[in-house]
């Protein structure tokens, strides 16, 4: 199974150049996520008034900001919070969504209907305005970022869920593992939850992208991560006032990072798609 | 207008109803969390917790929750959305004032969207699987990929720095227009109605940019909604029909196959007005366009929270109708709803 995999997987990125990039860009940014502290070459806080907003040279290759800090030192040692906030909040609605989404699935009935309910409402508003809601009543902190961008992204999670568990309640596999004497749940977690996770692994994948950009965008506004953290929204915020006055490095550089782990995610997200249900492809 | 027509629309707006009653729950609930006690806020410099109490009592926030969340619906349905602490007005004047720039903004973005996504999902639907389908594939990734705030910033370097065609990117007119008297709200329809066609063309070229920026993000799904709805629709039994008859292809395309997939890249439309509405909020702060969310915004900031929940609110209210409105034109506009209904 997993050789015919890789086999199937090696097979859809040859003959898809688009997806293979996104699986390279993907893994490049994981890599500096780990390493990139490491390669920054100046510390990413250390501000210097004689450096004031450098344009790109060999010494900084990013420039410097205002307050003379080196920005591809901030650029890079900001990825780990970028790529650590989206991972997080995609990790929480994945489990939220599978729970929530599995009982209504499998018990039906109200628990069903409650779930359904609540889905309905999160959707009823646009994700971003919502996220800002959330961020405003919980308060302005990172791990309030990771809650709202969780919230707005639940429902799509929970939907797969219930829709992938309620299709096989009645399937013969299922019904000859509880003949076979497995309880409620070792039939949900060993042969319903199972089935879930390929569509839901590809919702995840679709999912991160928004995730970084959801985060970056309520950073921008100024909610969340607070300077003088390195944060990619933060930054290009940061280098919004400058642009108008032609330094176009301090918005530019940290707008392209993150610009390029968005459009990584989505393009990886799209393949793997195709991968798991190439029916789907529209 | 048949009455099973009627009926199936009715059905539709009573499936809006429970959704609307929990925009209202979610948005008291996120009134009710929010930091900033409003009564130490009237207190001002009377800080003595009596005062505070007094004042809590005097604004009901001592009830207990189902009861204020009684007071909340009766203060909505007189349109009572609470007073902005930073302008001195009520919230929902200040977003009836705004509403408009913002809808004028979306609106032509989505214009700008559709007007370059439709023709390139369909070159993508007939090119299926080859370089063109890919390189369109690419290309609306990379807009949905933009974040709508950084594309803005760069294309206000390009085209106001560097090149110097686009105006100062500040508000819906620049320093040397005034703006027409309201009627509408729309600066473009205003203008035009009026005939004051200098003053069209000032506020034409000062939305541009932002709705470049806003609508490079709406590419994707409707390039993406219109290659699927073509392909199923060029694979249909009639397609085949008016090939086999030897009907010119490009009547075939647009008479045949594109009048078919229009429905489902309406409705995609739809979703994506909708959902552009919230992405506005960041254009706007980058282009100081004074729409509902900079509003809600410069209110976040001076921890003014009331227009941050009328925007809430507002916006969700906005979006429920607005499905509602496209799937009602839907049901008119497709006969096969009809008989499913």
């Amino acid at each position: 199974m997993s050789l015919s995999f890789s086999a199937n997987a090696w097979h859809v990125l040859r003959g898809n150049p688009a997806t293979l990039a996104g699986a390279l860009i993907c893994g490049g940014f994981a890599l500096l996520a780990v390493v990139g502290p490491w390669l920054a070459p100046y510390d990413p806080m250390a501000t210097s008034a004689a450096l004031s907003l450098r344009p790109p040279s060999a010494a900084h290759w990013f420039g410097t900001d205002q307050v003379g800090r080196d920005m591809l030192s901030r650029v890079l040692v900001a990825t780990r919070l970028d790529l650590g906030i989206a991972i997080s909040a995609t990790l929480l609605s994945f489990t939220l969504g599978l729970v929530l989404g599995g009982a209504a699935g499998w018990l039906g009935g109200w628990v069903d209907r409650a779930v359904g309910r609540v889905n309905d409402t999160l959707m009823a508003f646009p994700l971003f305005v919502l996220a800002m809601g959330i961020v405003a009543a919980l308060g302005n902190s990172i791990t309030n970022i990771i809650w709202a961008t969780a919230v707005v992204n639940l429902p799509f999670y929970a939907r797969v869920a219930r829709a992938e568990v309620n299709v096989r309640r009645e399937a013969g596999f299922v019904e000859a593992a509880r003949l076979a004497g497995n309880g409620s749940a070792g039939v949900l977690f060993r042969h319903l939850i199972p089935n879930a996770l390929p569509p839901m692994m590809v919702q995840v994948s679709l999912n991160l992208g928004f995730a970084i950009l959801n985060a970056a965008s309520l950073s921008f506004i100024g909610l969340g991560v607070r300077p003088p953290t390195p944060e990619w929204g933060i930054m290009v915020s940061e280098g919004a006032a400058l642009v108008l006055s032609g330094q176009w490095w301090a918005a530019l550089f940290p707008g392209l990072a993150l610009m390029l782990a968005v459009f990584g995610f989505n393009l990886l997200g799209d393949g793997l798609r195709d991968l798991v249900d190439p029916r789907r492809r529209t | 207008m048949r009455p099973s027509l009627l009926l199936i629309i009715g059905k539709r707006v009573l499936a809006a109803l429970p959704v609307l009653a929990g925009v209202v729950v979610v948005t008291f609930i996120l009134t009710r969390m929010l930091p900033g006690d409003p009564a130490a806020y009237f207190a001002g410099q009377v800080d003595s917790q009596a005062a505070i109490e007094e004042i809590r009592h005097a604004m009901g926030l001592d009830l207990p929750l189902p009861i204020q969340f009684l007071h909340y619906i009766t203060g909505l349905s007189q349109g009572d959305l609470g007073r902005s602490f930073s302008t001195g007005r009520p919230v929902l004047a200040e977003m009836l004032d705004r509403l408009p720039a913002s809808l004028e903004l979306v609106l032509v973005a989505v214009a700008f969207g559709a007007a370059l996504a439709v023709p390139l999902g369909v070159l993508a639907a007939v090119r299926q699987g080859g370089w063109a389908d890919q390189a369109v594939r690419v290309i609306t990734t990379a807009g949905v990929s933009l974040p709508a705030f950084f594309s803005g910033l760069m294309l206000i370097f390009l085209f106001y720095y560097l090149l110097e065609w686009a105006p100062s990117p500040v508000g819906r007119l620049d320093a040397f227009s005034e703006a027409p008297p309201r009627i509408t709200g729309f600066l473009l329809i205003d203008c035009a109605l009026l005939g004051d066609w200098e003053t069209w063309h000032a506020a034409a070229a000062q939305i541009v940019l932002p709705a470049l920026s806003l609508g490079l993000v709406t590419l994707a799904p409707i390039a993406r909604m219109t290659r699927g709805a073509m392909l199923a629709a060029l694979s249909s039994d009639f397609i085949r029909t008016a090939r086999a008859a030897g009907l010119p292809p490009r009547q075939v395309l647009w008479t045949y196959a594109f009048r078919n997939a229009v429905l489902p890249v309406l409705t995609t439309l739809g979703m994506v007005f909708s959902y552009s509405l919230g992405g506005a909020v960041l254009v706007e702060k980058v282009f100081s366009w004074p729409g509902v969310g900079s509003f809600a915004l410069d209110a976040l900031m001076q921890l003014d929270y009331a227009p941050v929940q009328g925007f809430v609110l507002v916006l969700g209210v906005l979006y429920v109708v607005l499905n509602l409105g496209v799937d009602i034109l839907l049901v008119l506009a497709d006969p096969r709803i009809r008989v499913e209904g």
